[in-house]
């Protein structure tokens, strides 16, 4: 009944129903002796189960610094860095090795579904090493670009990183980019060649990409099959031996930097921190240098990889803590804590997250907006970086306008909606925000600057009062097989890319980098790139500011009406096609009406493409006589009670349909 | 049941004489004395057909043996029970539809027809239409339908390409349709209808004119064109999903049917109602009694009706649908003396919704007069005066609404079910505002 892997993991389930049987004689007792210390712990059961509960709050005091390691495991997708947690975890007796533990820090559904890691998870490991006790503090990070600020700030609290290579397929393009981050925050890094037991595994190819691109010697590298277990304890060595224990003091007043945090409905929001400096334990008054706001400590602890309280945490050490937060955007990734009345220097690096791409939500069915509305605040109680404004469209009725990291960082949004929640949604095509310099003095008072971001296509201003425009740019790393790159090349091009760089990794791979137009990316580029490549390629990408841009805004006309929801800013380059695609989809799911309907982008006055419905020439059924009235009418009225709920652009009706068509995000296969 | 064959040939001899008299008076409606309320079209349904034809999805079997004598009975039963609770007085016209009625007895029309003069007032001038397939019609068959009172034949000729005929799962060829109709004509002379279809898979424009102008040199004074509509469940609905048949295209289809209409027009055809043409004012009365929202009795498997069941103390117009399935209706007509399965009362708004959208039908589509006679308030002016989207309609030229009443023009005919999306609503809205609804608490 009781499962005995993660003991502190199920705690607080099994406590309750453990409660609750206490208070009844005569039901059975849990079986396991640790649980009730550990019940007594965190729910301040009885006097009766105190005292086992001082012998499991752990004191951190006995790991001096020189005793600690932060690290953190980086890797691309799939090269194996999950399960090479896992085996770390059992290594050290973190979690059962009889069980089958699989990605166990995974604690997210999708994470598992697509072998990426959304939400960064930490575990605090207990290693004897050569009569030394250990704590070596894993600090897992996101497995994508998407959150390369959260993977910057969990990398400020390590010392050293594990580079997870696969050894069949090598250095990948998500490789190069975590390797860079680790390399600027000057990160000892030792790099691992997963994967080994593999039918097609060359590590020696692999030691050679990695002494080429990162300038790592190859004897550096250790080779493991993390699945099977083999050399997976040198590992644990390496972090002992070569990465350095943090530079911290516990005498200063306390810095903690929040790396992460949580949402739990019954206990607020949990941080977890990194401690530079000081000491924190329950009762301490906490300020966050980014609100300002103070707090007190209600409970500080580490994670294996479940909270386990402790009676304090010290500087050096990683662990999490309960304040009273209600709410996440409280305890922003990179902020600083510091004692109250002792103000500290808030660690450099802080930025609140900054939305790259936007895209509208709205229920496929209006009746479902309530229920959307809570499935989106559950969902960003827990992500603070995903931003929410309220918005609404004649078309697709009241919904929301939604910004992300990222696109990935966009699909998984959706997919947990979709799963966890259950909601159905509709996407709209996502966009960028782009950016205006104003020449008019007239609208630079306005906005009361001089520089202002577009996020609402409808408030694009006219080219007339702006010196230039501005969209986002990333700098693109892709990793292929070289038969592939001319045809990538291609694609980069016509994405209006620029290659900045290109350089053989190994005999038959290129890495190529270019600097990208963002909204060049964020709808198709990385399934066009997979399905040229055969899969083979990979691609990443990082923030590169913003560059001039010659954009225009582009009208969709139905019979010379414009329609508001489809108006889109695109580059002028890009226009006739995108025009053009959009006019075609218009035109698919139009139905036909008694007039003609001319389908038309324009750019200002000038018609860049157009398309044309016909008149319905015959729409009369053919047989209608005694049997065939009642459902005749039936019909009719069904139709003409749809026709209620049509958009009317002037004489032009517009079913939802024709409006998801054209603005939703195309799905990922 | 047996019917002592003498009365019934009395009938049918009586109808044969008026049926002289009517067509020499070249009338083209009945303009009958007696109440609406008091008078009713009657449809009697034969469900059963020799084979399924592969775009037909209506309400037909395919039976191993037909016990004839039962059927036949319960028809007659049902078609008593249901005259006697409707109270009508007369009966106007007689529609033998199906499946394949021409498959049935003479003998089995004739009991019905006996049935129903027997039981109200079945004026010898009344018409009796029967739907026959031309290889079940040989004409010693026709003759005896004709003799059993039968006096209007509508003959599902379809094409007249054998390769059309195969693909639609016909049993005969375009001679045998072509013999049939010969035939038919020399036994019912103005009183023959033939089916023609047009929108079928990988059909053109060209060689279907071909057929319809073919068809011009051998027909009577009534020709039905129907559009081929691909029914879900139907053998050709398979084929088209399976990619077996190229789906119809229906602009082609739209196209038919306008160079079909000039050309019948052309040849002195009035197009009366959407797929329908007559010429010597050989409209079908029955089916015109539906168009007009008149009242008809549903007899057989499946069967519709619409009725004032005055009978039985019933104000109220109802829906009435027979069961369905041959073998049970059989035994809720022994049991109950009919198969009634579902009935459902008429509002006075739904009576004017059907009478909106099947007297728009016609070309002489609603006058005010018959307006009235179902809306004694509102005036089609008042419904339909004011309205911008209508003005809208009858500025394009699609809708008339003037002295006579409202109708379709000849390009707004071809879009009717367009038009009634806007009428539609239109009309409900009025009737909202005529009857505010009552203040809730």
């Amino acid at each position: 009944m009781w499962p005995p892997a993660h003991p502190s993991w199920w705690r607080g389930r099994a406590l309750v129903a453990w409660v609750t049987r206490a208070a009844s004689p005569g039901l059975p007792r849990p079986p396991h002796g640790r649980t009730l210390g550990a019940a007594g712990e965190s729910w301040g059961l009885s006097r009766h189960y105190s005292s086992a509960e001082r012998k499991e709050k752990v004191d951190m005091s006995r790991f001096p610094v020189e005793n600690i390691r932060n690290f953190s495991i980086i890797a691309h997708v799939d090269h194996g860095k999950s399960t090479l947690a896992d085996r770390l975890l059992e290594l050290t007796g973190t979690i059962d090795k009889t069980k089958n533990n699989k990605q166990v820090l995974d604690k997210l559904q999708v994470e598992r579904e697509r072998g990426i890691t959304v939400k960064a998870q930490t575990a605090s490991l207990f290693y004897n090493h050569e009569g030394k006790q250990y704590l070596l503090n894993l600090i897992d990070t996101p497995g994508h670009v998407d959150f390369s600020y959260e993977v910057s700030r969990s990398l400020s609290a390590c010392q050293g990183v594990l580079l997870v290579v696969d050894a069949n397929e090598g250095i990948q393009a998500q490789t190069v980019a975590n390797f860079f981050l680790a390399f600027e925050a000057q990160l000892s890094v030792i790099p691992v060649i997963n994967k080994i037991d593999l039918k097609n595994a060359d590590p020696e190819r692999v030691e050679k990409q990695i002494e080429k691109v990162f300038d790592i010697p190859s004897d550096e590298c250790i080779k493991i099959s993390a699945k099977i277990g083999t050399n997976v304890e040198s590992v644990l060595q390496a972090v002992i031996e070569r990465i350095p224990p943090p530079n911290t003091h516990r005498k200063n007043p306390l810095r903690a930097l929040v790396f992460d945090s949580t949402f739990d409905q019954y206990r607020g929001v949990v941080a977890n921190v990194a401690l530079f400096d000081g000491v924190v334990s329950k009762g301490d008054k906490i300020v966050s240098a980014h609100t300002q706001k103070a707090y007190e400590v209600n409970e500080v602890g580490v994670l294996n990889p479940s909270e386990q309280p402790a009676h304090k945490l010290y500087a050096g050490q990683v662990g999490y803590l309960i304040a009273g937060m209600k709410d996440v955007t409280e305890a922003q990734i990179g902020d600083t804590l510091y004692l109250h009345k002792q103000p500290v220097e808030p660690l450099p690096g802080f930025k609140s997250a900054k939305p790259m791409v936007f895209a509208g939500m709205y229920p496929v069915d209006q009746s479902e907006y309530n229920n959307l509305k809570s499935a989106i605040e559950k969902l960003t109680l827990n992500d603070s970086s995903v931003t929410v404004h309220r918005d609404s469209s004649l078309a697709l009725g009241a919904g929301w306008r939604l910004g992300f990291l990222g696109l990935l960082h966009m699909e998984v949004f959706n997919q947990r909606l979709e799963q966890e929640y259950n909601a159905s949604v509709i996407l709209t095509t996502p966009t960028v925000p782009y950016k205006a310099v104003l020449s008019s003095s007239k609208l630079i008072k306005e906005y009361r600057e001089k520089e202002i971001t577009i996020i609402n296509p409808a408030e694009f201003p006219d080219k007339s009062k702006v010196s230039e425009y501005l969209e986002p740019v990333v700098l693109g790393t892709i990793i292929t097989p070289d038969e592939y790159t001319g045809k990538i090349m291609m694609l980069c091009q016509a994405r209006r890319a620029v290659q900045k760089n290109m350089v053989f990794i190994d005999q038959n791979r290129v890495m190529l980098k270019y600097l990208l137009p963002l909204n060049e990316i964020v709808v198709d580029f990385y399934d066009s790139l997979k399905s040229l490549s055969s899969g083979y390629a990979s691609f990443d990408y990082e923030d590169a500011g913003y560059q001039t841009a010659e954009l225009v805004k582009m009208d969709i006309l139905l019979n010379g009406n414009i329609v508001e929801e489809l108006i889109t800013i695109v580059h002028k380059d890009k226009a006739h096609t995108i025009g053009k695609t959009i006019c075609e989809r218009l035109k698919d799911s139009l139905p036909r009406q008694l007039f003609e309907i001319a389908i038309q982008a324009a750019i200002g006055s000038k018609i860049i493409a157009r398309e044309t419905v016909k008149a319905y020439r015959k729409n009369v059924l053919a047989k209608c006589y005694g049997g065939d009235i009642t459902r005749k009418m039936k019909l009719l009225k069904r139709q003409a009670e749809g026709k209620k709920k049509l958009r009317k652009v002037g004489n032009v009706e517009v079913p939802k349909d024709a409006f998801i068509k054209v603005l939703k995000a195309p799905s990922d296969k | 049941m047996t019917l002592p064959g003498a009365r019934a040939g009395a009938w049918a001899a009586a109808a044969k004489v008026a049926q002289r008299r009517r067509r020499a008076e070249g009338a083209g409606r009945s303009q009958s004395p007696v109440t609406p309320s008091l008078r009713a079209a009657l449809y009697v349904h034969w469900p059963y057909c020799e084979k399924r034809c592969s775009y037909c999805n209506f309400n037909k079997y395919i039976p191993r043996g037909v016990e004839e004598a039962a059927v036949r009975s319960c028809l007659v039963t049902e078609a008593q029970t249901l005259l006697r609770l409707s109270g009508v007085h007369r009966v106007e016209s007689v529609f033998f539809g199906g499946g394949t009625p021409s498959l049935a007895s003479p003998h089995t029309v004739a009991a019905v027809l006996e049935a129903v003069a027997q039981a109200t007032h079945l004026p010898a001038d009344s018409e009796v239409t029967l739907e026959a397939n031309p290889t079940s019609a040989p004409a010693s068959r026709l003759a005896a339908f004709g003799a059993a009172g039968v006096n209007r034949l509508s003959i599902g000729l379809q094409s007249l390409d054998d390769t059309e005929l195969q693909l639609l799962g016909r049993t005969h060829s375009a001679s045998d349709a072509l013999r049939t109709l010969a035939e038919a004509r020399g036994l019912f002379p103005g009183r023959v209808s033939v089916d023609l279809m047009l929108g079928l898979p990988a059909q053109r424009v060209g060689p279907w004119l071909r057929q319809l102008e073919d068809l011009l040199r051998h027909c009577d004074d009534h020709i039905s064109l129907y559009q081929l509509s691909v029914e879900r469940g139907t053998a050709l609905f398979t084929q088209v999903q399976q990619g077996a048949l190229p789906a119809p295209d229906p602009e082609l289809a739209a196209e038919m049917y306008q160079e079909g209409r000039a050309v019948l027009r052309e040849a002195g055809f009035r197009q009366y109602e959407v797929s329908n043409f007559a010429r010597n004012g050989a409209l079908s009365t029955h089916n015109w009694t539906y168009w007009q929202c008149g009242q008809y009795i549903g007899v057989g498997p499946g069967a519709h009706g619409r009725f004032i069941p005055q009978g039985a103390g019933g104000l109220a117009r109802e829906a009435r649908i027979q069961t369905l399935e041959p073998d049970s209706w059989m035994k809720e007509v022994m049991l109950f003396g009919h198969g009634t399965r579902k009935r459902s009362p008429l509002g006075n708004l739904e009576l004017l919704e059907e009478v909106l959208a099947m007297g728009l039908r016609t070309d002489v589509g609603i006058t005010h007069q018959h307006w009235q006679r179902f809306e004694p308030q509102l005036t089609l002016w008042d419904v339909f005066g004011a309205s911008e989207e209508v003005d809208a309609l009858l500025q394009r030229g699609l809708l008339l609404l003037d002295r006579r009443g409202l109708r379709c023009s000849w390009e707004g005919l071809a879009v009717l079910d367009s038009l009634l999306l806007t009428l539609l609503p239109r009309l409900q809205e009025a009737w909202r505002q005529k009857t505010p609804s009552p203040v809730p608490g």
